[in-house]
């Protein structure tokens, strides 16, 4: 049977369509109670995740984040609905849970995803100028290895509940934070963890963060929005399709802000960011060539295991390791700066990132 | 001999890389690229058509596809 392209989210307005929502809905959820300039950032929700779950436990970043949920959740309804929930996997599952690991603790280096560096950049913060840069020249050197080769092997066909693994650990992840919810003035409630101050204090109400999740997670599956693809695309194919939702994102966050009062340009005070610009850069180097070789910003890991694609779902748990690992051991920055170890993460993680570029070459 | 491409079990970018390459190793003539899933249809798609190349997709058993790209 014949067919043409019938996706109407997977066209150029499509795709701006979606990047506009997503920005416009961060710029509300960081009306409603959303950590300043972070509103929706994939990997310090994914960080603030593992703190509520204790793999980490630095008090001011912890609360089950129901916009993650909602990602998974929502492209996996929408993976159903148009029938394109596929259970795949078995592409190097090993190397991408060290892709993940690694690109969270990139991420936190330099405090955020890809996400975060538009929604920075939409709140005035000169320092993710620097996240941008690095971003950039780390899904640049990504280019040179595909260029070369680089190729993670293909995925096989896995069994239906494989691939339903990630939306009911969503699922139950979700239960967790009905059963147990926040406490006033209780840093633990049940099994979960809670901020009573610091960023992981700050969130909408429930509804609202899993209602902005899931229909961002339903656009966002049916129009393939992916950071990482947006800049790679366009460096290795001058193919600008993804690249126009990046724009479409920062520019209508950028305006939101405008006029919610949330716009502040400068460098120094900015919420959540420190202003060591090299770190700023080589942090996000690193988040970025690892979303690369892995084939999606984090966001887009989310999607792809609501899909059913358990290579996806394997990163991502790698993600929330990454996050456990950063924080206990001092690689995460900090408002005041890099962690006790964040020049050596830096390092090592470069140096695995190499590793599994050049020897994954066919 | 028509060209063929088999990238299933893959995701973006190899098969776009694939597809690019035989673009242009053959220059023009006929293509066939196997995909399997969704993402990778557009892309593939999106692609060639953006190098002049007229694309016809078949949907194949077990959500698999065959873009055949043509270019005279």
């Amino acid at each position: 049977m014949a067919r043409g392209v019938k996706n109407v989210f997977a066209t150029t307005a499509g795709i701006v369509a979606v990047g506009a929502v997503i920005g416009l809905v961060a710029a509300f959820l960081q009306k409603s109670g959303n950590p300043a300039n972070m509103a929706i950032c994939v990997a310090c929700f994914g960080r603030d995740i593992a703190g509520a779950l204790g793999l980490h436990r630095a008090a001011v970043v912890q609360y089950m984040r129901p916009e993650i949920i909602g990602f998974v959740l929502g492209s996996f309804v929408a993976a159903l609905a148009f029938k394109e929930f596929k259970p795949t996997g078995g592409s190097a599952p090993l190397a991408r849970f060290v892709l993940g690991m690694i690109a969270m603790i990139g991420a936190l280096i330099f405090l955020g995803c890809p996400w975060r560096v538009i929604l920075r950049l939409a709140g005035g913060d000169g320092n993710a100028l620097f996240g941008l840069v690095g971003l950039v020249t780390g899904v640049w050197i990504g280019t040179l290895f595909f260029k070369s080769g680089f190729n993670l092997g293909r995925t096989q066909a896995q069994s239906t509940g494989t691939g339903l693994i990630m939306p009911l650990l969503m699922l139950g992840l979700l239960a967790l934070r009905v059963v147990f919810p926040p406490v006033a003035g209780e840093a633990q409630s049940g099994v979960l963890w809670y901020s009573l101050k610091g960023p992981g204090a700050a969130y909408a109400p429930l509804l609202l963060s899993l209602g902005a999740g899931l229909g961002i997670g339903f656009l966002a599956q049916r129009s393939r929005f992916c950071t990482m693809g947006a800049i790679r695309d366009v460096l290795l194919f001058k193919q600008w399709y993804l690249m126009f939702g990046f724009l479409a994102l920062l520019v209508t966050a950028l305006i939101a802000n405008i006029i919610l009062g949330q716009f502040n340009p400068g460098f120094e005070g900015q919420p959540v960011a420190h202003t060591m610009w090299f770190w700023n850069f080589a942090g996000m180097l690193v988040a970025g060539l690892a979303f690369a070789l892995a084939g999606g910003c984090p966001g887009r890991q989310l999607f792809m295991s609501g899909e059913g694609n358990s290579d996806a779902g394997v990163f991502v748990l790698g993600s929330l390791a990454g996050a456990g690992i950063a924080h206990n051991f001092g690689l995460a920055s900090s408002p005041t700066g890099i962690g006790p170890h964040g020049v050596s993460a830096v390092v090592i993680c470069l140096a695995v990132l190499m590793f599994i570029g050049f020897t994954n070459r066919k | 001999m028509k060209h063929k491409v088999d990238a299933r079990g893959l995701s973006c970018p190899q098969p776009v890389l694939m597809a690019m390459q035989a673009m242009r190793a053959n220059g023009s003539g006929e293509i066939e690229v196997v995909v399997d899933n969704e993402a990778s249809r557009e892309n593939v798609a999106r692609a060639a058509q953006s190098q002049g190349w007229s694309v016809v997709v078949d949907d194949l058993d077990g959500g698999e596809f065959r873009l055949s790209l043509a270019k005279s």
